[in-house]
């Protein structure tokens, strides 16, 4: 009698199910994965329970860095320049038309106005280093550059959709926050968005029972 | 790769004499791809911005000398908030008194409390809330400040600058070494 024969099972693994797999979750990352925009200074911002997502398009975006240097930034290219160019010709800045142009490819602006020349001449990669940027100035309400900036940023919006937004660091100061504050009031814009990141309800709070209330109410419908 | 040892199981056995013809398998080595694909996966899941920034809405009122135009609060519905240095809050109810005994010190946990209690026992109209923050406050305690609003719906709330006899009683509070337990 012969040993029984053990059958040799073959340990070949048909991996087309894996693959399969792997990439449909690649090609999901891929749609859906949005490349961090560049921004001045990274702030860490503040949770709040607002759920509503901030708009991308045609804003105006003031952003107050932890040391309290405050960046300013447009969603679109051409709304720099053309905030650049009516600054210029209101306040006499003297900039070339070509300068004016450059002002499109700049991520952000970070300089009081009298050094807007020279920041404007400054070579990209430099341009982009919001760190050693001194910042628009708006320490009190006689030297608030930004005024001027929101009263261009007014005329280039007027009668266009316009959002004004605040980005702050969670440990930016309040005066700094006022002042910018101060800088919308004189040109009128009072309404803005505060950008944070989402934190849920608190439990057993007024705002939670009447969402819940509300989610109920739809389900009946 | 994906298998180990060698792979009998194919192949019945021929008679004697049956030429052997070889069969070439039509198998790929798919690891190497899955490899790849978990790579760019990975690199994908890191790279990406899964939570997208909210915005929350803050309205300002319009600065005005005119005493017709401003809005009128009943001191019985109001309350005020002061955010303090280190997130201590400090807050009174209707007037502040002139000996100061109803100014009182708490922290952002407590806050909501009070704020819902003053809310039971006014009239909805006449809920004003005045947050007042001083110039040691970050940010963040703004935005909680105002989130309280959301979170307790809170109508009506205004963002004012604090006036110098607060200003002295938080001063003197935390000298005191009170404020924020």
């Amino acid at each position: 009698m012969g040993r029984p024969k053990i059958a040799r099972k073959s340990t070949w693994v048909d991996m087309t199910a894996f693959v399969d797999v792997a990439f449909l979750l690649l090609s999901f990352f891929i749609l859906t994965t949005k490349f961090k925009p560049p921004e001045a200074v990274s702030v860490v911002t503040p949770n709040s329970v607002s759920s509503k997502a901030a708009e991308e398009q045609d804003q105006c975006l003031v952003t107050l860095s932890p040391d309290g240097k405050v960046y300013l930034s447009y969603s679109e290219e051409e709304r720099k320049i053309q905030v650049v160019d009516d600054l210029n010709k209101r306040l006499n800045l003297q900039l070339t038309p070509d300068e004016v142009k450059k002002a499109g490819k700049a991520e952000f602006f970070a300089t009081p106005l009298s050094q807007l020349k020279s920041f404007l001449n400054l070579p990209k990669e430099e341009m982009a280093k919001g760190s050693s940027m001194p910042g628009i100035p708006c320490k009190d309400s006689t030297s608030n550059e930004l005024t001027e900036w929101i009263a261009s940023t007014t005329t280039v919006f007027l009668g266009e959709k316009l959002h004004l937004m605040v980005k702050g660091d969670k440990d930016a100061t309040y005066p700094v926050f006022k002042n910018v504050i101060d800088a919308f009031k004189k040109s009128d814009q009072l309404k803005f968005k505060i950008i944070t990141n989402q934190e849920p309800l608190p439990l057993n709070s007024p705002a939670a029972e009447s969402a819940a209330k509300k989610a109920k109410g739809g389900a009946a419908e | 790769m994906a298998d180990i040892g060698e792979g009998g199981g194919g192949g019945h056995k021929k008679g004697p004499g049956v030429k052997k013809s070889k069969k070439q398998s039509t198998r790929v080595d798919l690891t190497a791809m899955v490899d790849l694909g978990f790579l760019l996966i990975t690199f994908f899941i890191f790279t990406t911005t899964m939570s997208t920034p909210t915005a929350m809405n803050l309205f300002l009122p319009k600065d005005t000398e005119k005493p017709e135009e401003q809005n009128k609060a009943k001191a019985s519905g109001a309350l005020t908030i002061m955010l303090g240095k280190d997130r201590n809050v400090f807050y009174y109810e209707g007037i502040l008194a002139d000996d100061g005994s109803n100014f009182k010190s708490d922290n952002f946990s407590g806050i909501r409390d009070v704020i819902l209690n003053k809310k039971k026992s006014t009239d909805d109209k006449d809920l004003v809330i005045v947050i007042k923050p001083t110039k040691e406050a970050k940010f963040r305690d703004v935005v909680d400040a105002l989130d309280e609003m959301t979170i307790n719906e809170v109508k009506r709330y205004a963002l004012v600058d604090i006036s110098e006899p607060e200003q002295q009683l938080i001063d003197l509070t935390v000298e005191a070494g009170g404020g924020g337990k």
